[in-house]
Parts: structure tokens; C-alpha cells; sequence
């Protein structure tokens, strides 16, 4: 059976240019790169080049690079870092209803030790609501922190006014740029983002490395303690032949930035418009044009997004949904309630993220089974009078 | 993290459909939670004859909603209002713990079925 793997925003698979930028690093150059000797002083060499990598890609000097082991721990350092260093005794965090639980979460204990937060809405396309973050950022606010692009549905939200309205207000800003790394264009400096997020494994890095860009000059409480490895501000021996990985993999990713997002747009587009005019009752989720080129998220009515990913398992295909039996809880995706899905039709979403290893033939393959897929459990549903 | 025996009911359900002129018919969950289950039951003397079921729900609801309307067919009304959650789930090999309350609904449908058969015999509408 064909398998086909669309669930890129989930994770990618390591390419084999990454692969083989990594293989060193476990048997020939192992070195602690702390170590003073020509060991530890061969691993250093390579920690540095993946730190220049990555600054290069976002438009910073290598300084401001700090290497951590995931996504989600860059944005718990940022957000806790920076509001436990604030010395202007500001108390407000804002954010919004979209972020990803590893900044929604730091926010709510936050909250729980004595700041306040306010979660400013989006629209029905899932756009941060401009008028209503201006009202909310003020002078009490110690921080914003909004999402690059939505890993859901995709959306790209307007970082750099956003980041403007805070540095107005002398608030700091950071973004979790976990999904727009390779994708979208940041310039760091440019944008004024004092603080960035990002996650190896969403741009065919492997998993388990992350980093976080804080501005030169910005000093935020480090997070996890310990010796004084990354600047005495990340404790702990680097993930070397990952973050080798992940150097390599950032700079493949923005080398050819433009042609990349042109092919997983086109993919992106027939797909989405297939489906749409394929399936009767089906709506689109999130920006038609201001979201990522590789997320495609429809909404399909009467039925459930649990079974909908059974079946197209069963055909080898690997998607993902935003229903409650696929999030362990009974509730379904907060992104998709947040821009006003009622339940039942948020139950019945399904997100197909493509990146550039996916092909047309795929695509047009995905659409076919996925048609007959929606028949077959539409027959069988109570609410569907078809 | 389904057993063979779900997977076999969620891709060839038994007894898919309605039944036109049923003697009983239950619907119960809603769309709000992702569970809606309706079946339809055929009664005659006091035996079910025939039992349907459409289900709006996840892998295991659907399942669970096949193998209940099998375990019913044949049975007098008493012996399937004997048929509980725990026995349709254990014919099945079991269930993922957090999908345990899907297979409750199977049951409450079942019996929302027989309960709507009695109330129409009571009124003398079958």
C-alpha cells in the first residue's frame, strides 16, 4: 500500500542532507563542547557553525542564539524569563485565544502566581483582532507574545504591528514562530521581535531541538539551571549532532525560500479547492490566502474527525483533526471554537499539511480517497440527509 | 490502540441504515460532544427482529453501535435490555480507557429504543 505522510505540521521527516551533516557527531566527534581538549574544542566548532546557521536565517548575530530542547521550552523560557525579570513591576501579559498550549499554559499559571493576562480574539479567519489588541496592550503590560503562523489552521498573523504596538507601550515582545520557520520570512531585527521561538523538528531537523532568539542587550531569568553552558543562560550539554541538525536544516529551509513556498502553494490551492467542490457541506478553515503554504484545514460536515482519520489510515494516509476523541479531552481544538466553529462542525475538521517532499500525484491521490472516505461515513451518520 | 475486533466493526458495520416502520427508535449524545447515536429496533412478539443503527462519532462509537445491534437481533426485549456497555465492549476485545464513555451511548440508545417501543405499545400504536 501507498503511504502518504501529511501531517508536516505534526512533524517532518529528517532529510538525508540533514542526515548526513548529523552522522559525525555521534561516533567521530562526540566531544562535550565544554571541554577544553581538541574533543571538546571539535564540538564547540560545530555548536558555533549551527549558530551562525541560524542567525543568518533570521537576520541576527550568532549572540543572540540560544540553543534549548524543544519548541515548547523556548516559549516557557521566554514568557516565564521575561515577566520574572520585568523590573518595571508591569503585571499584564497579553497573548491570544489561538497560541499553542505551550504559551497558552505558561500564561494561565502565570496568572495563577498574580499577573493577569488577556487573550485578545481573532476573526472568523483566524487573524489576531487588530482594534482589540490595541485596547488591550497599555501601560501595565510586561509582554505580548502572539504566534507567527497558527499550527492548525495556518494562519499568519501580523507580528511585526503587532510587535510595534507593544515597543509603543514598552512592553516586550516575543513570537512563537514554531510553524512559520521555513515557511515564512522573518527578519528579526527588521520586525523588532525581542524574543522568537522555533522547533527543529518542523523543518526536517529531528526532534528534541529547539532554540530561542533573545535580543542583544534583552536579559530574561534563565530557565533551566545549572552549569553555564549557552552563554550561563540554558543549562545543560548541548544536543550537539541535533543542533548540527538543526543549523543544517534552517539553512536548506530558507535557501530557496520562495521557490519551496510557490510548490506547496500550488499543491496547497488544488487541494483545497478539490475538496471544496468534491464534497458538499465543507468549509474552509482559517485565511484562504494569509496562511501557511503548505496547511490545508476544511471542516467536513456530519461527520467526526476521529473516524475520518481512521479510515484515511487504513489507506496509508497520515492527516490530523481537531475533534475531541483525537485531543483526549471532550472538547474540541480551542483555534477551531476560537473562530467561531460551533462543536459539532469542529468535531468534523481535518488538517493535511504538506511540505516539499509531497508531490501532485499525492495530493490528487489524497483527494480521491478522501471523497470516498467522507461518502462511506456520511452514510452512516444520523445527521446527514443525503 | 484499537483491537482487530473494533477495527473490524468500524470498517464493516453490521445492521447500517434505518428501519422505516420501526417499532422503536433511540437517539441519544449529541453533536456538541461528537456522538450521536440512533438505532432502530423491529419488534414482534416481543422478540427483535430486525435493528439498525446510524452513528455521527469516532471509531470506537461507531463499533461499539455495530456490535450492540448484532448482540440484540434474535433477542426477546428482556433478554436485551440484559445487554450492557461492559459486555458489547468485552466482545470487542476492549477499549481504549478515555473511549470507555463512547461505548455507554450504545447501551443508552439500545435501551432509548425499547423504552420508545414500550411507550407506543402502552398507547396501542404497535
Amino acid at each position: 500500500m501507498m503511504r502518504i505522510y501529511m501531517d508536516n505540521a505534526a512533524t517532518t521527516r529528517v532529510t538525508e542532507p540533514v542526515f548526513e551533516a548529523m552522522k559525525p557527531y555521534y561516533m567521530d566527534i562526540f566531544g562535550n563542547p565544554s571541554s577544553v581538549h581538541s574533543f571538546g574544542r571539535e564540538a564547540r566548532k560545530a555548536v558555533e557553525e549551527a549558530r551562525r546557521q541560524v542567525a543568518r536565517a533570521l537576520g541576527c548575530e550568532s549572540r543572540e542564539i540560544y540553543f534549548t530542547g524543544c519548541g515548547t521550552e523556548s516559549d516557557n523560557w521566554a514568557i516565564r524569563g521575561a515577566v520574572l525579570n520585568n523590573k518595571n513591576g508591569r503585571k499584564k501579559i497579553v497573548t491570544t485565544t489561538i497560541e499553542h498550549h505551550a504559551v497558552l499554559h505558561t500564561v494561565e499559571q502565570l496568572e495563577k502566581e498574580g499577573y493577569t493576562a488577556v487573550y485578545v480574539n481573532v476573526d472568523e479567519d483566524g487573524i489576531v483582532k487588530m482594534d482589540e489588541m490595541k485596547k488591550a496592550i497599555d501601560e501595565n503590560t510586561a509582554l505580548v507574545t502572539v504566534m507567527a503562523a497558527n499550527n492548525e489552521i495556518g494562519t499568519i498573523q501580523p507580528i511585526e504591528e503587532i510587535a510595534r504596538l507593544a515597543h509603543e507601550a514598552g512592553a516586550l515582545f516575543h513570537t512563537d514562530a514554531v510553524q512559520a520557520i521555513g515557511s515564512v520570512k522573518i527578519d528579526v531585527k527588521a520586525m523588532e521581535i525581542d524574543m522568537l521561538s522555533l522547533s527543529g523538528h518542523k523543518f526536517h531537523a529531528p526532534k528534541g531541538v529547539g532554540a530561542l532568539y533573545i535580543r542583544n542587550g534583552l536579559r530574561i531569568q534563565p530557565f533551566v539551571r545549572g552549569g553555564a553552558q549557552e552563554r550561563a543562560q540554558r543549562a545543560g550539554t548541548e544536543n550537539l549532532a541535533s543542533i548540527v541538525g538543526l543549523g543544517k536544516a534552517i539553512e536548506l529551509a530558507n535557501a530557496d525560500i520562495d521557490g519551496h513556498n510557490k510548490k506547496l502553494t500550488e499543491m496547497r490551492d488544488h487541494m483545497i479547492s478539490e475538496i471544496l467542490a468534491r464534497i458538499p457541506e465543507t468549509r474552509l478553515n482559517g485565511h484562504p490566502e494569509k496562511r501557511l503554504p503548505g496547511n490545508v484545514n476544511v471542516s467536513i460536515r456530519y461527520i467526526e474527525g476521529e473516524s475520518l482519520l481512521l479510515s484515511l489510515d487504513l489507506k496509508g494516509i497520515a492527516a490530523s483533526s481537531g475533534s475531541a476523541c483525537t485531543s483526549g479531552s471532550l472538547d474540541p481544538s480551542h483555534v477551531l471554537l476560537a473562530i467561531g466553529l460551533p462543536h459539532e462542525i469542529a468535531h468534523g475538521s481535518l488538517r493535511l499539511s504538506l511540505s516539499e517532499e509531497n508531490t501532485m500525484d499525492e495530493v490528487d491521490h489524497v483527494i480521491g480517497e478522501l471523497v470516498a472516505i467522507v461518502e462511506r461515513l456520511r452514510a452512516m451518520s444520523p445527521l446527514y440527509n443525503g | 490502540m484499537y483491537t482487530e475486533q473494533v477495527m473490524d466493526h468500524f470498517m464493516n458495520p453490521r445492521n447500517v441504515g434505518e428501519i422505516e416502520d420501526a417499532s422503536g427508535v433511540g437517539t441519544v449524545g449529541n453533536a456538541k460532544c461528537g456522538d450521536i447515536m440512533k438505532i432502530f429496533i423491529k419488534v414482534e412478539d416481543n422478540v427483535i427482529v430486525d435493528v439498525k443503527f446510524k452513528t455521527f462519532g469516532c471509531g470506537a462509537a461507531i463499533a461499539t453501535s455495530s456490535r450492540a445491534t448484532e448482540m440484540v437481533m434474535g433477542k426477546t426485549i428482556d433478554e436485551a435490555l440484559q445487554i450492557t456497555n461492559k459486555m458489547v465492549t468485552e466482545s470487542l476485545g476492549g477499549l481504549p480507557a478515555v473511549k470507555l464513555h463512547c461505548s455507554v451511548l450504545a447501551e443508552e440508545a439500545l435501551h432509548a429504543a425499547i423504552a420508545d417501543y414500550k411507550a407506543k405499545q402502552e398507547a396501542g400504536e404497535v
